[in-house]
């Protein structure tokens, strides 16, 4: 008995092992793919050159710079309210049934199909406004869709701030909101910080929410003009925006490109690189971040 | 003069510490606003199907026709959504038994076997697992795991299994974070009570910590379903999307998501087939309110264990 026992620890263990081997060999094996398969197309002509329709060579220059505005106009729009719900219910919610609707209203629509959220875009931001498929609807759908993720990343940091300090800050006679504004806020950055890079990689990657919001068409764009109020001009946020994720959607189930495969690789490549860019960069800015908050230097 | 100047600056605190309050407290109320007004108007939509053309619910849950553009002459359009139904119902569970078994056993190796490569490997992998965009995911599933399955078991290769395939990787971090989470919450003096009675560590794992942590993995489980089904464009990509309910695990078929993203651009607002379509996004959102309330459920009654 004791030594059956014995025997299917062992076992058990071993194939518990095999188990975490086979996840990170998939991830590995996931990366070096789409990096191998890109790599003829992770070049400066590929990423900064316009998308061609019916011929080959054509680049993704349009669309990354669509994704990356997005991120920047969604964060603008979510990042006050998302922190601002996040000290309501840090500091302020006092439990109740009130209290309790908002927590299931976040859960509700952190966890809502992004198509659903789209549609819902789709029906306020493009066609009540009348603005038709816009970057900023598409910013304003994808932060629907993040507002409950940054509540959450927002009251997470100002929690975790030590509550010595926070009680430190109300014994010198400051008052609640003081406190929170001069004090937690600043001792939460690190941990905002992190969080907000975090969904900013989600969001760059965002594509269902964006078909019927952002469009699936981009018009030619004249880099040299930053007059934001022109149509051609690329930081106009009212002219349709394809994002890079959208437009790797649309290669495949449209692709008239006769490179297409090529140019979903490149693309794809170009993604992830974000993405783990996006990623590592948070954990390296959070490290730093919280040891120059802590006080370790 | 000076006693004017302390009232004032109070005054300026009172004020000050009120609308500071106040803006907050307005942003915390504008989450359930952005929800109800997310169910209204998509409900507005979506029951047009009901009360504009009349098609009674039950025919659009069970039936399978789906023939939007028949002509009157034809007997007019018919709005059945039981294959897209079906077929998200399909896709979602069998990437559910994929994937549970390896999220849950990943869950265990980072927190009972072993929490030092647990933190230092398999939690960053699980976030990279997260992060990598859903038409990543698709593209992969279109240029690798499609072809695959057509070398290997013939067919197409669009198919149930390359959807579901596709989505069980999707949606392992869901509930590998969530498992883990609860795992970790399970508290140590039951584990060494358990090796004090000179059990081994699987039986401690099986027998004592996975049980004590079920309603966590539970909920991990549930809201993996959750993604599962509101997966929309990965799905979509690998699915082959045609409109037939599937006769084995390598047929083509389709679910409610695809058809929303396929068919929204090219149909006209008001009509039977464009009203359908958010009758779908409807039934997606009551599908999802359902989830967050068995979530709720579980958490109560592991609540009550405690």
């Amino acid at each position: 008995m004791m030594i059956r026992s014995k025997t299917t620890n062992k076992i058990a263990t071993v194939m518990l092992y095999m188990i975490a081997f086979l996840v990170v060999g998939l991830l590995t094996a996931f990366i070096v793919y789409i990096f191998y398969q890109g790599r003829k197309s992770l070049n400066l002509h590929f990423i900064t050159s316009a998308a061609e329709f019916m011929k080959a060579g054509g680049g993704i220059g349009p669309q990354l710079f669509n994704s990356l505005y997005l991120v920047l106009l969604s964060m603008i729009i979510t990042v006050p309210v998302g922190l601002c719900a996040g000290i309501y219910l840090a500091e302020y919610a006092k439990p109740g049934k009130l209290t309790k609707a908002i927590r299931f209203c976040i859960e509700t629509l952190a966890s809502l199909p992004s198509v659903v959220i789209g549609l819902f875009g789709l029906l306020i931001f493009v066609n009540l406004t009348g603005w038709g498929y816009t970057l900023m609807s598409g910013a304003l759908a994808v932060s629907v869709l993040n507002l409950p993720v940054i509540t959450r990343v927002s009251e997470d940091a100002i929690r975790n701030v030590q509550t010595s300090i926070k009680e430190a800050s109300l014994a010198l006679g400051a008052t609640h909101w003081q406190t929170i504004y001069k004090v937690m806020l600043p001792a939460a950055i690190p941990g905002l910080i992190t969080g907000l890079i975090m969904t900013s990689g989600r969001v760059f990657g965002e594509a269902a929410a964006l078909l019927y919001t952002g469009g699936m068409s981009s018009p030619r764009l004249d880099f040299g003009n930053l007059n934001p109020f022109s149509y051609n001009s690329p930081l106009n946020p009212f002219r349709p925006a394809e994002t890079l994720a959208v437009y790797i959607w649309k290669v495949n189930s449209e692709g008239l490109a006769p490179d297409a495969a090529q140019i979903a690789d490149g693309a794809s490549a170009v993604l992830i690189s974000v993405v783990l860019l996006f990623n590592l960069t948070s954990r390296f800015l959070g490290r730093i971040l919280s040891r120059k908050f802590s006080g370790k230097i | 003069m000076r006693k004017n100047t302390v009232k004032k600056s109070h005054l300026d605190y009172l004020i000050h510490e009120f609308s500071g309050r106040l803006i907050v407290t307005i942003f915390g109320y504008f989450l359930i606003i952005v929800t109800l007004s997310l169910v209204f108007f998509i409900a507005s939509k979506g029951l047009a199907t009901f009360f504009h053309n009349k098609v009674s619910p039950i025919e659009f849950l069970f039936s399978k026709v789906w023939a939007p553009d028949r002509d009157i002459s034809n007997g007019g359009p018919s709005v059945g959504a039981l294959i897209f139904i079906v077929g998200s119902i399909l896709i979602a569970s069998i990437a559910l038994i994929l994937s549970s078994p390896f999220s849950v056993a990943i869950a265990i190796f980072m927190t009972e076997i072993s929490a030092k490569l647990g933190k230092k490997i398999l939690q960053p992998v699980i976030e990279i697992f997260v992060g990598i965009p859903s038409v990543v995911y698709g593209w992969i599933g279109l240029s690798v795991l499609v072809p695959f399955i057509r070398r290997s078991f013939g067919g197409l290769g669009f198919s149930l299994l390359a959807g579901s395939l596709v989505l069980s990787i999707m949606i392992f971090p869901t509930i590998a974070s969530i498992a883990a989470d609860s795992l970790r919450a399970v508290s140590n003096d039951y584990r060494e009570a358990s090796y004090a009675l000179g059990a081994t560590r699987w039986q401690t794992i099986y027998k004592v910590a996975v049980p004590a942590a079920m309603p966590g993995i539970l909920t991990g489980i549930v809201l993996g379903l959750a993604r599962a089904f509101g997966e929309a464009l990965a799905v979509q990509m690998v699915l082959g999307n045609r409109i037939s309910l599937p006769g084995s695990l390598l047929d083509s078929t389709i679910n409610l998501t695809s058809i929303i993203t396929m068919d929204m651009g090219n149909t006209a607002t008001g009509t039977e087939w464009n009203n359908a379509l958010w009758s779908m996004a409807l039934l997606l959102l009551i599908i999802s309110f359902i989830f967050i309330m068995v979530v709720h459920k579980i958490g109560r009654r592991g609540d009550l264990n405690k």
